[in-house]
C-alpha cells in the first residue's frame, strides 16, 4: 500500500466524562504537525467511533478516557475494529490510567497508552512513528 | 470488467469507498481508474449544497437536515469541508461533533474533508467524492462548505439547490458580500433567528433581493427566505417545505440542461487537475533545470524556455 500524502487520525471521547481539554490539546497539536484530525465530541460509544473510523478512512484513533472506564472501552473499540476488519488501524489512549491498568491494556492491543503529564511532543511522535510504519515509510522527514 | 475496488464500493461497502475517497483526495492515480468505473453508476442523487460563514450554524444545521431526510426514508452521504491550516498543512475536522447522533445509522455516511489549500469553499477531491456517494446509491448527498467570499463559492456547480446561510450580527460590511450571494443562493437561511437583529437582517436581505432581481432581466423567481433557529430545530420544517419545492422544480425543468453545466464544470475541474500535475511533473523534470540553465547563460530566453516547457508538457514528456 502506498503512503497516503496525509495521515488522518481520529480523536474519540467515548464514555461519560465531559471533559475535552486534553482531547482538544492533542488535536491541535497534531494538526500543527500535519495531520487532518477528526474529532468526534463527547460521549460517544465505541460503536459509533469505529463506525467514525471507518468512514474518515483513518489511519489511527486516539481515545481520551478521564471516567475510569478505559479497562472495557479501549479493548472494547480495538475488538469492533478488528470485528470490522478494520484491525490496520491502531488505537492508542490517554487519560487518567492507573499504572497496573497499562499493561492489559497493551495486551488488548492498544498501542501505547499516555498518562496525564506526557510531553505532547511524545505523542506526537508516536503517531507519527506509528502512520510511518503502517505504510512502511523509512524517515518521518517531511 | 469492474476493478475489485469500484465493486465493492457498487456493493455499498463503506471501507471500500471511504478508502477510495482518500485516494480520490490524495490525488492517487489509482482513484482515476474507479472513479471512471462508477460514473455510469451515477446521476440518480439529489445533491444540496450548505454554504455560509463559519460558526454560522451550518453543521447544526445539516444535523437537523440529515434527520428530516431519514424521516422520509432517504439515505444521505454528507460531506462536511474545513479548512486545511495554511501553516502545517494539518486540519481539525471538527463538524462531525454536530453530527454523530447519526453514527450509528448504517443510511447516513459522513465524510470529513481538508480544503488542502484549494479555493471556492471545496476541496479539490470534493467531485469525486459526490461521484463516490451517489454510485452508492444514497439518494442525497450534503455539501457543507466553507464559508468564503461571493466569488469563489464553488458548490453551486455541483449542488442542484444551494442554501446560503446567514445570521444576525455581523455588522453592515456584509452588505457587499451578499449582493454576490444573491447569484448562488437557491434559498436563504436566516439562522440564529433566535438572535436579536433578525428582523433588520430579514429586511436587508429582502431589499437586497428586489434590487438585484429588478435589475437581473428575466428572473422571475426569487429565492425564499428562511428563518430558522437550527439550535433548537424551529422552522425547520418550513425550511425543508422550501427545499423540496426547489427540487420538485427542478424536475420539472430540463434536466439535461443541468447536467450539461455540471459536467461542463467537472472536466474543467478534472482537467485542472491533471494539467497541475503534470506542470508539476515537468517543473521538477531534470531536463528543465538544464533549461534554466540555458536561460541564465544567455543560450536561450525564459519565452522560448517556457514555450519548450509547454511543449514537453503536452507531449507528456520531460523538458
Ligand atoms: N443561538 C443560536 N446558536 C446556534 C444556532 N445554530 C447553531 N448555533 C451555534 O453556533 C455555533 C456554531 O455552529 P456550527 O453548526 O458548528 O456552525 P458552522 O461553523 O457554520 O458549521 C455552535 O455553538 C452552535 O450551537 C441557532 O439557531 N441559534
Ligand atoms: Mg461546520
Amino acid at each position: 500500500m502506498t503512503a497516503p500524502t496525509t495521515y488522518r487520525i481520529l480523536i474519540g471521547k467515548p464514555g461519560l466524562d465531559g471533559h475535552d481539554r486534553g482531547a482538544k490539546v492533542i488535536a491541535r497539536a497534531l494538526r500543527d504537525a500535519g495531520f487532518e484530525v477528526i474529532y468526534s465530541g463527547l460521549h460517544q460509544t465505541p460503536e459509533s467511533l469505529v463506525r467514525t473510523a471507518i468512514q474518515e478512512d483513518v489511519d489511527g484513533v486516539g481515545l481520551s478516557i478521564l471516567s475510569g472506564a478505559h479497562n472495557t472501552l479501549m479493548p472494547e473499540v480495538v475488538r469492533l475494529l478488528t470485528e470490522e476488519g478494520a484491525d490496520d488501524i491502531f488505537v492508542f489512549g490517554g487519560g487518567i490510567i492507573p499504572a497496573e491498568d497499562i499493561p492489559g491494556l497493551l495486551d488488548a492491543g492498544v498501542k501505547a497508552i499516555f498518562t496525564p503529564g506526557t510531553p505532547t511532543t511524545d505523542v506526537i511522535d508516536f503517531v507519527q512513528t506509528a502512520c510511518d510504519e503502517k505504510y512502511g515509510v523509512q524517515e518521518s522527514g517531511e | 470488467m469492474t476493478s475489485p475496488l469500484a465493486q465493492r464500493v457498487l456493493d455499498g461497502e463503506h471501507r471500500a469507498a471511504a478508502r477510495l475517497m482518500r485516494l480520490a483526495d490524495d490525488g492517487a492515480p489509482a482513484a482515476r481508474q474507479a472513479l471512471t468505473e462508477l460514473f455510469p453508476h451515477t446521476g440518480n442523487a439529489y445533491i444540496l449544497g450548505v454554504t455560509g460563514n463559519p460558526g454560522s450554524g451550518k453543521s447544526t444545521l445539516v444535523n437537523r437536515l440529515i434527520k428530516s431526510f431519514r424521516a422520509t426514508g432517504s439515505t444521505v452521504g454528507c460531506i462536511a469541508v474545513d479548512p486545511t491550516s495554511p501553516f502545517s498543512g494539518g486540519a481539525i475536522l471538527g463538524d462531525r461533533v454536530r453530527m454523530q447522533e447519526h453514527a450509528d445509522d448504517p443510511g447516513v455516511f459522513i465524510r470529513s474533508v481538508a480544503t488542502r489549500g484549494h479555493l471556492g469553499g471545496l476541496s479539490r477531491s470534493t467531485p469525486a467524492m459526490i461521484q463516490i456517494f451517489d454510485a452508492m446509491g444514497f439518494d442525497v448527498i450534503i455539501v457543507e462548505t466553507v464559508g468564503v467570499g461571493q466569488d469563489e463559492v464553488d458548490i453551486v456547480r455541483f449542488a442542484d439547490t444551494s442554501l446560503v446561510v446567514l445570521v444576525p450580527g455581523l455588522g453592515d460590511d456584509i452588505q457587499a458580500d451578499k449582493a454576490g450571494l444573491m447569484e448562488i443562493a437557491d434559498i436563504f437561511v436566516l439562522n440564529k433567528a433566535d438572535r436579536p437583529g433578525i428582523k433588520r437582517l430579514e429586511r436587508e436581505v429582502r431589499t437586497m433581493l428586489s434590487l438585484h432581481r429588478a435589475a437581473a432581466d428575466g428572473q422571475t423567481t426569487r429565492p425564499p427566505i428562511c428563518l430558522t433557529t437550527a439550535a433548537t430545530g424551529d422552522g425547520l420544517p418550513l425550511l425543508v417545505e422550501a427545499i423540496d419545492d426547489h427540487r420538485q422544480s427542478l424536475q420539472r425543468q430540463d434536466r439535461r440542461q443541468r447536467s450539461l453545466t455540471q459536467q461542463a464544470h467537472l472536466i474543467r475541474a478534472i482537467a485542472r487537475t491533471e494539467l497541475e500535475i503534470l506542470f508539476e511533473e515537468t517543473a521538477t523534470a531534470p531536463q528543465f533545470s538544464a533549461l534554466v540553465a540555458d536561460v541564465v547563460d544567455g543560450t536561450t530566453d525564459p519565452f522560448t524556455a517556457a514555450d519548450a516547457f509547454l511543449a514537453a508538457l503536452l507531449r507528456r514528456n520531460d523538458v
